[in-house]
């Protein structure tokens, strides 16, 4: 069974210029013990389908569709019995390690606050069991350091206390929005190091969201990428490197600088993402792809299998034109 | 900290200074001395008066005389105008007046401004937040010396509820029209404050940390959205405070409440200067003393003033 | 009011500089303004209450210090609105044409308004964008001033001032004004120090262009729209100061009145069933305060796109 069911996900928001259909019909599923990277541009929806699976969409965001976690729906529960499931099974960490630390709180209480919630520890307990848990994220002297305000701690430091406090009821899945995005090049490699043992150490699963494919390489085992709200193509990450299918998934890739490339200009992906105020007709990429055909701009593309194997792409062009 | 503090009063001290030293001047600036009136007064008593009042010397030994006389005994000197009284005298009497409607209209400030507006902005978009709104509004255009006309006519000329004015030792009926009129405009304002920072703050990264920690609605909201929001509530105290103690004049005046804004205004009839004056830096040094806590108050919450 | 936004304004300084300058951000400024149906019809009523202050009295049957002996001593058997005698809002205690007595107060509570306002924002001005220009030790000293200064309450040294030099409009707006010039001075420098650093400045100066030229075609343009929005809150501020102080009487001077001295008066003769000497000037105060802020609030929300 897989811990995480995704089906027809939709997220959609209520704004005063109308209504943005964040996230279309979304189906993914996350095995136990393994890392899915989804990948996509800012405003692809991969946030917000996170967001709505754990209950932290804006007020005027609604989901629809199924989350089934260990079995069980969790989508649109109430805040009370989602409470039971955050940071107890479902674990978060954010992009801006700045900004999601509470500045006025000092990290000792940040920490042990989540241990009494949910396990009903006392204070003493809690505090030591905070403290052994910065040591495994190996923030150097914990002990005293747990004592500090967070602006006190440099931005990788504050990442590694995030991750710290999200493994503090050993989760079985930890949801990283773009863990890394907002980190100096050296530290993000660490913190990429970091969450691959501690995966291992804890044995959990992961849902990396990140919109650098260089960070998905070595690090996940299935990869999702997404563009306009909807799933472009997904399956596993050695496949989709070996032969990415979808003309967007080859955009990517080829814009990801390489050191032997002998190119000297930088590939870029012509045009912008698409206003999810008004997507455009047929598949959300096809304004910008080189591919594109008048079903293209007409048809939405949907999931189909590539070579039989659980690699799928949503695109009209012939595989062989692509790859 | 500590070196905050006394960087923080580093401040305080030659703002005060500075005070007396302009209100002195002032003082001094005016045309005709304090004697001179209608009828003028023969020279040879005149210049026995300003003997005897240390006027016949120069400005600055004046000021430094008067200057020391605060400090070493906290001493006014004498009134210009009621010559059997001394300036401490009547503030003595007018100051625990003031001081206690001025206290309850800064609870009832704080009290109600920051629940209203802490309400509004967790309830945003329904109709309690719209009254809030609609109110905090129609109370910014309604100063204290339009609440208290209104007042009266509602609660004493219509209800026969209250009495119209006088203090009867501060009893709770000859307080309650006072402090409402006093504290509305600033209620208001701090519910104001309130709503925004606390709207502001509910949308921050860290309060989405704090959800996803799975901690119930009530913990996120005194842990860790209350002191946030209320950082630019603290800020605002100071302000508030030269508003209400400004406005105490005017309760003074129109409730006959009989504080320290009644004989300052007198005084300003009568051209009492040392009264005036002595009120003026009586209320200053309230004023600074006041921003001066409510800036610690503003260093101890926000970790970042910490040095 | 203005202390609540000063932290808006100040993220508007902010913003301000990052937009450049140039037409667009006033063309855009001006449609957003326009879309904020609160501001435009409170600017819509303020422009009619100014011109009524300068039409209204063309159709007044009594000047405002003409006495009614009719009415005098019995205003609320014989002073009450009405169109036949004249006395359209009535009269006062003694007699005089409350009509003529409003449009009075209104050109000299409104005047005392900008004129104070213009001294604030003048002084303010110079004095922020010289401290921000200046920056470092200069800097630094002339703020601590401000600081200083800020927590005096003023309202007590005004009314020493007004009784040491004398009670006059003018001593009144110019003490008003040099008295609320302290938020202005802070912003203004915020805002200077901001753009002396910006991009689109040293893009200039490396160009070649003059210092003159960079500070009206570039500091100018993107101060005038905080100091707008910034006067036109102060404004009502500065009533609201007068009007207290004309409400104590110690402010504007018989025969000459003010919002602030009619609603004194009003308020003292309630219990006479004379409420029209109340009602009437208190009208005409609070619905231009309204006004006042509503338009203040539409314009910083039209500079500041972020807001939305």
């Amino acid at each position: 069974m897989n811990l995480l069911e995704v089906t027809n996900l939709k997220v959609r928001f209520e704004t005063a210029d109308g209504i943005v259909n964040a996230v279309n019909d979304v189906n993914f599923s996350v095995e136990e013990g393994k890392i899915l990277a989804i990948v996509g541009e800012s405003g692809s929806g991969k946030s917000q389908t996170v967001f709505a699976m754990t209950g932290l969409l804006d007020h005027n965001g609604s989901a629809t569709g199924s989350v089934k976690f260990e079995g069980e729906e969790i989508l649109n529960l109430s805040n009370q019995k989602l409470n039971k499931i955050r940071a107890e099974k479902i674990a978060m960490i954010f992009q801006d390690p700045m900004t999601s630390l509470n500045p006025y709180v000092r990290v000792s209480d940040q920490m042990t606050e989540v241990l009494m919630h949910h396990q009903g520890s006392s204070k003493a307990e809690a505090l030591k069991h905070s403290i052994s848990m910065l040591d495994a994220v190996r923030i150097p002297d914990a002990n005293n350091q747990i004592r500090m305000y967070p602006h006190e701690f440099s931005g990788g430091m504050r990442q590694r206390v995030m991750i710290a406090m999200s493994l503090l009821c050993r989760p079985k899945l930890l949801i990283a929005d773009e863990p890394t995005t907002a980190l100096d090049v050296t530290v993000q490699a660490q913190i990429m190091q970091l969450l691959a043992d501690l995966q291992k150490d804890f044995g959990m699963s992961i849902i990396l969201i990140t919109h650098d494919l260089g960070v998905v390489a070595g690090n996940s085992d299935d990869m999702l990428v997404m563009y306009g709200g909807e799933i472009m193509e997904i399956g596993k990450t050695e496949s989709l490197y070996s032969k990415p299918t979808h003309p967007y998934t080859q955009g990517l890739m080829s814009a990801v600088p390489r050191l032997n490339d002998s190119e000297e200009r930088l590939i870029t992906i012509p045009g912008n993402p698409p206003n999810m105020m008004k997507p455009p007709e047929g598949c959300p990429f096809s304004p910008r792809c080189n591919y594109a055909n008048d079903q293209c701009s007409n048809v939405s593309p949907i999931l189909s299998n590539v070579d039989k194997s659980d690699h799928y792409r949503a695109c009209h062009v012939e595989i062989e034109k692509i790859v | 900290m500590i070196n905050y503090i006394i960087k923080r009063i580093g401040i305080a001290i030659p703002t005060l200074l500075i005070l007396i030293a302009v209100s002195f001047y002032l003082m001094h600036a005016a045309p005709g001395g304090p004697f001179t009136s209608e009828r003028p007064l023969p020279p040879q008593v005149l210049a026995n008066i300003e003997a005897k009042y240390g006027l016949d010397q120069p400005i600055w030994r004046q000021m430094i005389n008067y200057l020391s006389g605060i400090i070493t005994e906290f001493d006014f000197g004498p009134s210009y105008k009621y010559h059997d009284r001394t300036v401490n005298e009547i503030i003595g009497r007018g100051f625990p007046i003031t001081l206690k409607y001025g206290f309850w209209s800064f609870i009832a400030a704080i009290g109600v401004g920051i629940p209203l507006g802490a309400i509004a902005a967790i309830r945003k978009n329904t109709w309690i937040d719209y009254l809030a709104v609609g109110v905090s509004i129609g109370a910014q255009v309604l100063p204290n010396f339009v609440m208290a006309p209104l007042l009266i006519i509602v609660f004493t000329l219509w209800l026969d509820w209250l009495p119209g004015g006088g203090w009867n030792g501060g009893s709770w009926e000859y307080l309650v029209m006072p402090v409402i009129a006093l504290s509305t405009s600033y209620m208001a304002s701090i519910a104001r404050i309130t709503r925004s920072s606390m709207l502001e703050v509910l949308n921050t990264n860290y309060i989405r940390t704090a959800k996803s920690k799975g901690l119930p609605t009530k913990v996120i909201f005194f842990r860790h959205v209350l002191k946030p929001s209320l950082l630019p509530v603290i800020s605002y105290l100071g302000p508030a405070f030269v508003g209400l103690i400004t406005g105490s004049v005017l309760i003074d005046i129109y409730f006959s409440t009989g504080g320290m804004g009644y004989f300052f205004v007198n005084a300003a009839f009568n051209r009492d200067y040392s009264v005036m004056m002595g009120i003026t830096i009586v209320v200053g040094g309230l004023t600074i003393l006041f921003s001066l806590i409510a800036d610690l108050l503003y260093a101890w919450i926000d970790p970042k003033i910490r040095y | 009011m203005i202390v609540a936004n000063k932290k808006k304004i100040k993220d508007m300084a902010e913003n301000f500089s990052e937009s450049g300058a140039g037409r667009s951000l006033w063309k855009d400024a001006r449609i957003r303004f326009i879309q904020n149906k609160a501001a435009t019809i409170s600017l819509f009523v303020l422009l009619a209450i100014v011109s009524f202050s300068f039409i209204g009295p063309y159709f007044a049957v009594w000047s405002y210090e003409q006495i009614d002996w009719n009415a005098m001593g019995s205003a609320a058997r014989v002073g009450m609105p009405s169109i036949e005698s004249g006395h359209y809002f009535g009269t006062d205690d003694l007699g005089r044409d409350l009509y003529s007595r409003v449009i009075q107060g209104t050109q000299i509570s409104l005047m005392v308004g900008v004129l104070g306002a213009s001294v604030a924002v003048i002084v303010g001005t110079l004095y922020g964008a010289t401290s921000g220009y200046l920056g470092g030790k200069t800097d630094q000293i002339m703020m601590r001033i401000v600081d200083i200064l800020m927590s005096i309450p003023y309202m007590f040294v005004l009314i020493l001032l007004l009784v040491v030099f004398g009670r006059s409009i003018g001593m009144l707006f110019i003490g008003i004004g040099l008295l609320s010039w302290l938020d202005m001075s802070r912003i203004v420098r915020g805002q200077t120090l901001n753009l002396k650093n910006k991009e689109f400045i040293e893009a200039a100066k490396v160009t070649g262009v003059s210092d003159f030229k960079i500070i009206t075609r570039h500091i100018v343009p993107n101060l005038l729209g905080i100091v707008a929005v910034y006067a036109t809150l102060l404004v009502p501020g500065i009533i609201l100061a007068e009007s207290f102080i004309s409400f104590l009487g110690l402010g504007v001077q018989e025969p000459s009145t003010s919002w602030g001295a009619l609603i004194k008066e009003g308020s003292g003769t309630i219990s006479y069933d004379t409420e029209w000497q109340l009602l009437f000037p208190l009208a005409f105060f609070v619905v231009s305060l309204f006004c006042f802020y509503f338009i203040g609030d539409g314009l910083r929300d039209a500079l500041d796109p972020k807001e939305r």
